[in-house]
């Protein structure tokens, strides 16, 4: 037996261990324990929305529950008028990559898994090696490029760099790995063709892990923060995180602002979250041990 | 069409595949090796954006190297890695280990833990910054001056400051790590742990013994995941730091945020190159040390 051997699963990951547990102090101490610690790691979101939701005058007292809740920060922050701007951005960038990022990458991990050619190693391992490359290190030809090209504060300018990624590649061709080939020889039988077999017969046999995918992607992007600053100039090109940054540098003292801010950027994700939980965590697991 | 009819099956498999990834191989070259190889090749030239480009040499590289900034930049970023990887190992571990053994409201918790991953870097670095203020703003410091305890500086001491700001970038990616760590205890059979129960052995010695040694492809993976992510440090120092990027005198600077003031602030591009040259080696480094480790014995 080697430690090797063992690789962690998602085999029954979103129930409770099935190994007997013994009913005692020690469990309910334990129960409690960790029910107060899961406390403590909601406390920054939780006091972000409360004080979102206080009147300036509340902002220093320390209560969790506003004594007057308003929703008067959220109208002036809307109001302002540039949040809408940013959201919106924030939305078509978030949206168009993620598509990009289903389409190609499952594009390209369908390819590397079930076709034979030459050259198909080769491409595998520098797709491969691109994952070893940091952002960080190509942020700076990206934006000798985007100034060549005329691509500076500009939706594209943006994208550009997150169209395809490594990982979602990987991602896609382990999945690709369990439909069996006897499925698209029977529909290359039938007389389709190799580009109508990808998206009719094997993409809907990987639907979970294209979901997963998509939530990356859109997560990673809606919370992208280094390569828009960078590439953005004009504040009304600012993706959320972005305006934000600027936002709370300008609105420095007023923090109740400055959580409604935070707040309008983190709920989007957090709904996304709570309503497909335990997908998104069998989707962190299988793209954590197979990406 | 005869063309089409004269190739063979395989010739028209080979051609569908290679029609398949003719977009995304130019995009791969051109938007990740070609760049990759821009900035080695710029990190040995100087360049502001507006006048020529010219050549060099290793000056970039021996500026660096005498550059004290660079080493107190160099070092926080080790600092940001020597501590934020063992303490969210240990933690995220810990709370795996317990997690695993409780079953009421087991979903909830768990979620708990969770949430914080799947929030944006900027809007909690603005959170936690707020909650560092002093009295009467921050709330630690108020929860600190109810006790009658003395006031903490968090953000505006050299000392305190880099710890205060990783600790909202280790509390975010604990979550990933409870979830992969139980993952990896639910992998371990059962029967392994039936028979040391058999044995008598402790509650201990099984931890030590059994289940730690079996976690180790997880251990690892978690490792080399956190120590990256720390290394690229960047949105959680920026934006909790914006006053004075990396302030106070230089105390949380990581490189990445060095990168970003030498390309953006001072457009020393090639200098700046250079620095991004040393934090894909380390990066990489990282990443062979990970390959190694999980080799097949």
């Amino acid at each position: 037996m080697t430690a090797t051997d063992i690789r962690p699963t998602t085999d029954g990951l979103l129930t409770a261990s099935k190994t007997p547990i013994k009913r005692s102090y020690g469990q309910y101490i334990r129960w409690l324990l960790l029910f107060l610690g899961g406390i403590a790691m909601v406390m920054p979101i939780a006091w972000m929305i409360s004080t979102s939701l206080k009147w300036p005058h509340e902002v220093y007292n320390l209560k969790l529950i506003p004594d007057e809740p308003t929703i008067e920060n959220y109208t002036y922050v809307l109001e302002d008028g540039r949040f809408y701007g940013w959201f919106l951005n924030s939305i078509v960038i978030a949206m168009v990559t993620t598509i990009s990022n289903i389409l190609f990458d499952s594009l390209v991990g369908y390819t590397l898994c079930k076709f034979k050619f030459p050259g198909r190693y080769i491409i595998f391992i520098a797709i491969l090696s691109t994952l070893m490359i940091p952002t960080e290190m190509l942020v700076i030809p990206w934006y000798i490029m985007s100034q060549t090209f005329g691509w500076l504060d500009s939706y594209w300018g943006i994208m550009f760099p997150g169209l395809m990624t490594a990982f979602g590649t990987f991602l896609m061709k382990q999945f690709f790995e369990t439909v069996p080939d006897d499925f698209l020889e029977a529909a290359r039988i039938d007389g389709l063709n190799e580009l109508q077999i990808w998206w009719t017969v094997a993409m809907p046999l990987v639907k979970p892990a294209l979901a997963a995918l998509a939530i990356f992607v859109f997560l990673g992007n809606w919370t992208a923060f280094i390569w828009p600053l960078i590439v953005t100039n004009s504040p009304e090109m600012y993706t959320v995180p972005v305006g934000l940054s600027s936002f709370g540098d300008e609105a420095d003292v007023a923090w109740e602002l400055i959580m409604t801010g935070a707040a309008i950027s983190t709920i989007p994700t957090l709904i996304v979250f709570i309503v497909f939980q335990r997908f998104i965590i069998r989707g962190v697991v299988m793209a954590g041990l197979k990406g | 069409m005869p063309f089409r009819n004269s190739l063979t099956i395989r010739q028209k498999h080979i051609l569908w595949a290679w029609s398949f990834l003719a977009l995304p191989v130019l995009f791969y070259v051109v938007i990740r090796f070609y760049p990759t190889g821009n900035a080695i090749v710029l990190s040995f030239q100087n360049w502001n954006l507006l006048s020529d480009r010219t050549w060099a040499g290793a000056e970039n590289y021996i500026k660096l190297w005498n550059d004290e900034v660079f080493w107190k930049v160099f070092k926080n970023t080790f600092v940001y890695l020597l501590l934020g990887t063992p303490f969210s190992l240990v933690i995220s571990f810990f709370i795996a280990f317990h997690l695993d053994r409780v079953r009421f409201m087991h979903g909830f918790i768990r979620m708990m833990y969770f949430l914080p991953f799947m929030t944006s870097a900027v809007a909690m670095a603005w959170v936690w910054r707020w909650f560092y203020q002093p009295v009467p703003v921050g709330i630690f410091n108020n929860i600190l001056a109810t006790f009658g305890i003395p006031q903490i500086n968090f953000l505006n001491s050299t000392t305190n400051a880099l710890p205060s700001v990783l600790a909202p970038a280790v509390w975010a990616g604990l979550g990933f790590q409870v979830i992969i760590f139980m993952a990896g205890l639910r992998a371990i059979p059962t029967s392994y742990y039936e028979a040391a129960r058999i044995d008598g052995v402790s509650g201990f010695t099984i931890l030590t013994q059994i289940t730690i040694p079996l976690l180790k492809p997880t251990i690892i993976f978690i490792t080399v995941f956190s120590s990256i992510g720390f290394l690229r440090i960047f949105d959680h120092v920026f934006n909790m730091t914006t006053n004075n990027p990396g302030g106070p005198l230089n105390a949380t600077k990581p490189l990445v945020l060095m990168i970003y003031d030498t390309a953006f602030n001072g457009f020393d591009m090639g200098y700046a190159a250079a620095q991004t040259v040393v934090l894909f080696t380390v990066l990489l480094c990282v990443s062979l040390l990970q390959l190694y480790l999980l080799r097949d014995r």
